[in-house]
């Protein structure tokens, strides 16, 4: 395989673009409270028991929080302490062709999330969180001090969408080859075919 | 065959070093999660701190070291040295956070890297220890999993389970296909229990179209589940015994699942990759005479549970092979996120069927099924034991199972019957539509969650309102799962490390995805 000597540092500038605007500081101030936010209007009301939700009313509709990139690793070690005892995924979604969806009032919408969802086996609960992250600062916090199952997810998520998570303790390629270029998952990414042979009609590349 | 006397996870780590390696966590612990274990040892360090020491107390012998309370908890040790207080505690009272900092995560060799045997300077040498490689076409990896092992003569130390070898971009894949065909996508993922991928992508599409089933559809998706966790528990039965060593246990748990696949085959047409559970109902209504081949399976595999009993549980080469291996400790499967079998080895209680039911799992009665040491052998029981509760489930269903239609009459989700195809034109244009455009979907997001054999399987389903997910995430509990291989495997002998891989049950076309 190529691209052993790159291979080997593993510099997680080198996957993304390598010139990364210093964002200044913006002194924090205490932004919206983060309260549990009702879900945007296609899931409102929808509990995690799919279909036939009906079924359990007693089951609360899905809790969704946006945190800031600022709040995000202090939400979720609140949510630990407050009983949130697993991470059960994280995954990115890149909502590069469909920017306008539903946010609550005060989220402004970015082109990258995070998805969190904690899971509280005490109370039976579900929480999800969903950072919005710019393409042009793609990263956040790991979450690995709290949860230390997310390690695989989050590079997962690096791998897929290049997102970068501060603090991780080894942010490499998970499911694709070290030498690979690009992240898959992100919507500017072409799908890919095979060339068949004495078909003139061009791939999506 | 190994000794089982040294088989205890601790043994290994502290056998070289019995001093300096469990010293290091000493800071750490105490600090992020709480547990019991902590708090039991710390009590234990508030009684030993009470005994007068010296100020230069001899360096501790291992014996000293692996001393347990009367309880079996082991016992903190502190002892003076010339920087002061140093306290001594047992490896298990490691923070798992902190743990897995140490054990999961920087050994690695990249793929391209090739080592210039000119640059190894044997004389110099002063390292102990030794990597060695494993997989990926390794017969005992189920699948193309590759694992890289720091080993300490024949002890464990470390371990990186590499993956990616079977990745196909099953997320991407989906994006592509419309709604009616993604549970042809999602079924491949997990192959061992295909009707659980169905069904978590048909409930996450569901609940965004808002749609609800009839019951009979819900009854049929709940017996074709468990089914399926039989066949993929018997499955692992079968692996299992293979990878111990037992051929006659492989030999009668391919044989038991042949039963299960050929009524899956009766009843989908497939004996894997079914496609029979989709977004509002299921393909086809049960053939004639379902509930005679379900009793036959239930009355065969029932007693023949009873032989793999007899066959393993009590024979002694199997438990030393199997008890005390691979141990886990509840906060450390929590902390690492695992779910099913392995959390439940470990004595919580924590089934998605009887915690968050769906379907209509608050209608039927059965256990959920908890070891206590979270060991290998507690793995092995736990999913043994789920093979009967499922059966006891799918007896309840097979009285149950009400009249009525499998699937939603929804004119924008369902084709129409076949024999209307044949004197409606409207119908062959819905039917060409359904299946060529798909149904929209409304705008949202939604994760949805089902107890799958290997664990909690979740779909986070984005739509845009289009006929295609705009996203589809399927959170696999086996890519979870084998991330704590690792932990299990630290302080282990290499034999044993075939037998915990075997343990998690990671099926690795989900790892991939």
């Amino acid at each position: 395989m190529t691209g052993a000597a790159e291979a080997t540092s593993v510099d997680p500038a080198t996957s993304v673009d390598p010139v990364i605007p210093v964002i200044p500081v913006i002194p924090v101030t205490p932004v919206t409270p983060v309260a549990p936010v009702e879900g945007p209007a296609g899931t409102a009301g929808l509990s995690d028991s799919g279909g036939g939700s009906s079924r359990f009313p007693g089951r609360p509709v899905q809790e969704i929080v946006f945190p800031t990139r600022e709040q995000y690793l202090s939400v979720v070690q609140g949510y630990r302490d407050d009983g949130f005892e697993m991470c059960i995924d994280l995954c990115g979604v890149d909502y590069l062709t469909h920017f306008n969806r539903h946010l609550p009032d005060g989220v402004p919408p970015e082109r990258f999330e995070v998805v969190v969802n904690l899971l509280s086996l005490s109370t039976a609960r579900r929480v999800r969180l969903r950072v919005q992250l710019p393409e042009s600062h793609l990263e956040v916090a790991s979450i690995f001090d709290v949860y230390p199952g997310v390690e695989a997810m989050e590079r997962e998520a690096f791998d897929m969408f290049g997102i970068i998570f501060a603090g991780h303790p080894d942010l490499t390629r998970i499911l694709m080859p070290e030498d690979w270029e690009g992240h898959p998952l992100r919507k500017d990414y072409g799908v890919g075919r095979v060339p068949v042979q004495f078909k003139g009609a061009p791939g999506p590349r | 065959m190994t000794d089982p006397t040294s088989n205890t996870p601790e043994d290994g780590v502290d056998g070289g070093d019995g001093v300096d390696a469990p010293a290091l966590p000493a800071t750490e612990r105490g600090a992020g999660v709480p547990n019991d274990t902590t708090i039991r040892a710390s009590a234990h360090e508030a009684e030993s701190s009470g005994h007068p020491d010296t100020p230069h107390s001899p360096p501790i012998s291992r014996d000293q070291y692996l001393k347990v309370g009367p309880d079996g908890e082991p016992i903190g040790l502190s002892a003076e040295t010339f920087e002061g207080r140093q306290e001594l505690t047992r490896r298990s009272t490691t923070d798992p956070g902190e743990l897995r900092r140490e054990v999961g995560a920087v050994l690695r060799l990249p793929e391209g890297v090739v080592i210039d045997p000119a640059n190894i300077d044997v004389e110099q040498s002063d390292d102990n220890t030794m990597i060695i490689n494993m997989g990926p076409q390794h017969p005992s990896t189920h699948g193309v999993l590759r694992l890289m092992f720091e080993l300490d003569g024949e002890t464990v130390l470390r371990t990186k389970p590499v993956i990616g070898y079977l990745h196909t971009g099953m997320e991407k894949t989906a994006e592509e296909l419309t709604y009616v065909q993604g549970s042809t996508n999602v079924t491949r993922m997990d192959y061992l229990s295909p009707l659980h991928n169905e069904l978590v992508l048909s409930l996450a599409v569901e609940a965004l179209l808002g749609i609800e089933l009839p019951a009979r559809a819900d009854w049929i998706r709940m017996l074709m589940t468990e089914l399926n966790r039989v066949s993929s528990h018997l499955m692992w039965m079968a692996t299992n015994g293979m990878d111990l060593g037992s051929t006659s246990m492989m030999i009668y748990g391919f044989r038991e699942r042949e039963m299960v696949l050929a009524f899956f085959e009766k009843t989908t047409g497939l004996r894997m990759n079914h496609n029979f559970i989709r977004p509002g109902g299921t393909a086809a209504d049960l053939p004639d005479g379902w509930e005679d081949d379900v009793t036959i399976i239930c009355d065969t595999v029932l007693p023949r549970t009873d032989e793999y009993d007899e066959l393993l549980t009590g024979q002694p080469l199997f438990r030393q092979r199997t008890e005390s291996i691979g141990r886990l400790s509840a906060e450390e499967a929590l902390a690492l996120s695992l779910t099913g079998p392995i959390l439940r080895s470990t004595g919580v209680p924590w089934d998605l069927r009887r915690s968050m039911p769906y379907l209509h799992y608050d209608q039927v009665d059965f256990d959920v099924i908890v070891g206590t040491y979270g060991d290998n052998f507690d793995r092995y029981s736990v999913r043994l034991n789920e093979i009967r509760e499922s059966i006891r489930i799918i007896r309840q269903i097979v009285e149950k199972m009400p009249a009525g239609d499998y699937r939603v009459q929804d004119k924008k989700v369902t084709p129409p019957p076949r024999a209307r195809i044949d004197e409606s034109m409207e119908a062959l244009i819905h039917h060409f539509k359904v299946f060529t455009e798909g149904f929209k979907v409304p705008e949202g997001e939604v994760y949805v969650a089902i107890e799958s054999p290997r664990g909690e399987l979740g779909c986070y389903l984005v739509s845009d309102g289009s006929s295609k997910p705009y996203r589809m995430h399927i959170r696999g509990p086996s890519f979870v799962n084998l991330q704590a291989l690792p932990v299990m495997m630290r302080g282990g002998l290499l034999a044993d490390a075939v037998s915990v891989c075997s343990s998690v049950d990671p099926v690795m076309g989900e790892v991939d995805r």
